[in-house]
């Protein structure tokens, strides 16, 4: 992996060329397939895509946990003391055996930030996901919406210049959803952090992203670009009343029905 | 009364119900005391050996020999354990060996030990450690390949190398297994270090049964079986009491 100083200072992602091919046990499986995108310093950027498009595979290919087969990934070198990208997950995203500041302060562990340090700054982020009470909790003890808010306060806490986001929200309810999207629009917009988030939900890219990336099925490629205008803050109910909210998840609808399509996904 | 307090009452029922019948039988002379001897009388025989000093001693010969062999195979197993989880190369190298050496009795490797080791304490505290390897590095090996995979990619993904990946994902998320490892590990250690007592030994609890033995004293030896069970119960009291304390998140 080619990792470079920022391109330009406008450009904080800069993926080109990027294929991913997995060695099968009936032939090789091309993941990715000559992806390329930017994205911008401080932008919200939505991935979404058919299922199996190798979305996962992308973001994991930006986090470094997997090695490009060829093509390039270009992130900024970070600064002392911050992570350069860290990683939401989906499903399992907290490790059971450490409490919830523990967990906060996992990554900061790991850096090598001295413990008073990192206490101090796990705690700020305990706060900050609304934890505090439940701070020496273990995860079991807590609901599915809190444990992905610790997550997102240990990716956070890193101080990271990048923070890619798989499908983080997926297996919440419809409410502690949009709640959980209420925070961490609050937290990018506090700190202006570079997102890419991947997600399967049309409505949850419309309303978080400044741009909506699209890929097509296996082998994924980026079909389309959306860019959503709409103003922010973007509440739930107004935004549902705008004309152009309608407009644009019907173009994204089309967009990823052909991109389905092509492949004979979603027929 | 509590649905803990019923089962407790419960768990004391058997014990308890069974001391008593086998009381009734002494005294209504069912049993004869020359073979059979009265828990009364084992409880009085205990006290005085007790008083005298010797079944201290003896226990606390047997109980040394138990925790130091126990410490000495606990932790390279959990080592050994911990590699083969999160190796496979590790795993295929030395599951074999594992595979074959597991299921030998260790009593039957005794006599080896003792020719090569002697008499001493090193011959018993080796039994003891070779009892309970095999079971904690298995245990501990499960444990690992148990653990969601999500766990390992969520540390590497904070840069986690090799050494914080054993230190803060694969040894705490193997610990229950481990724990199960350890608690079948003591029932082993008292069956062996009891036998090699009773084998080639001038101390300890199986010494004790055995010299008993010689001398007839059949009250002496329902003493030593007594005290066996009293430290198994003991054994396992202290390791459930110390996986609480390690092992909170536990749901």
């Amino acid at each position: 992996m080619t990792i470079t100083t920022r391109p330009d200072v406008r450009t904080h992602i800069a993926v080109s060329g990027l294929t991913k091919v997995y060695p099968g046990s009936r032939g090789p499986v091309v993941a990715l397939r000559d992806v390329s995108f930017t994205v911008r310093e401080r932008e919200f950027c939505a991935l979404i895509g058919p299922s199996g498009c190798g979305k996962t595979t992308l973001l994991q290919t930006l986090v470094g946990l997997i090695a490009p087969t060829s093509g390039s990934v270009a992130v900024p070198r970070p600064d002392r003391g911050r992570l350069r990208t860290a990683m939401v997950f989906q499903g399992i995203s907290t490790f059971p055996w450490m409490t919830v500041v523990q967990n906060v302060e996992y990554g900061l562990r790991i850096m090598g930030v001295s413990p008073r340090d990192r206490r101090e700054r796990a705690e700020t982020h305990v706060r900050q996901v609304g934890l505090w009470a439940f701070r020496d909790a273990y995860p079991h003890q807590l609901s599915e919406g809190m444990r992905q808010r610790v997550s997102i306060a240990r990716a956070f806490a890193t101080d990271p210049e990048i923070l890619l986001m798989d499908e983080p929200f997926a297996s919440l309810d419809e409410q502690t959803r949009l709640l959980l999207q209420d925070e961490l629009l609050r937290l990018w917009q506090g700190s202006q952090k570079t997102i890419l988030f991947v997600t399967h939900s049309l409505d949850e890219a419309v309303r978080l992203a400044d741009r909506v990336l699209v890929m097509t099925a296996a082998p994924g490629r980026i079909k389309a670009e959306v860019a959503v205008t709409l103003a922010r803050p973007r509440g739930y109910r107004e935004m549902r009343r705008d004309a152009a909210y309608g407009m644009l998840t019907a173009r994204l609808w089309d967009e990823l029905e052909l991109a389905g399509d092509a492949a004979g996904v979603l027929r | 009364m509590t649905g803990g307090g019923a089962y407790r009452a419960l768990t004391i029922l058997s014990p308890v119900g069974f001391l008593v019948v086998w009381e009734g039988l002494s005294r209504a002379g069912v049993l004869d005391p020359r073979f059979i001897p009265a828990p009364s009388t084992v409880v009085h025989t205990l006290a005085a050996m007790t008083r005298t000093g010797e079944l201290p001693y003896h226990v606390g010969v047997s109980l040394r020999r138990i925790v130091l062999g126990f410490v000495l195979g606990a932790v390279p197993a959990v080592g050994a354990g911990l590699a083969m989880g999160l190796s496979r190369p590790v795993r295929a190298l030395l599951m074999p060996l594992v595979s074959a050496l597991y299921p030998i009795p260790k009593i039957a490797v005794y006599p080896l030990i003792i020719f090569y080791l002697g008499l001493g304490e090193a011959s018993k505290i080796s039994i003891v450690a070779l009892s309970i390897f095999f079971l904690v590095l298995l245990n501990t090996m499960a444990g690992v390949l148990a653990l969601d995979p999500a766990y390992f990619k969520i540390a590497r993904a904070y840069g986690a190398g090799n050494r914080w990946l054993f230190a803060t994902v694969a040894f705490p998320g193997a610990l229950p297994h481990i724990f199960t490892g350890l608690k079948l590990g003591m029932g082993f250690a008292l069956i062996v270090i009891v036998g090699a007592e009773l084998l080639g030994s001038d101390a300890g609890i199986g010494y004790l049964i055995w010299r008993s033995y010689q001398i007839f004293d059949v009250d002496a030896m329902f003493a030593g079986l007594l005290v066996t069970a009293g430290l198994g119960w003991v054994a396992t009291s202290a390791l459930d009491w110390l996986e609480l304390r390690l092992l909170p998140w536990r749901p």
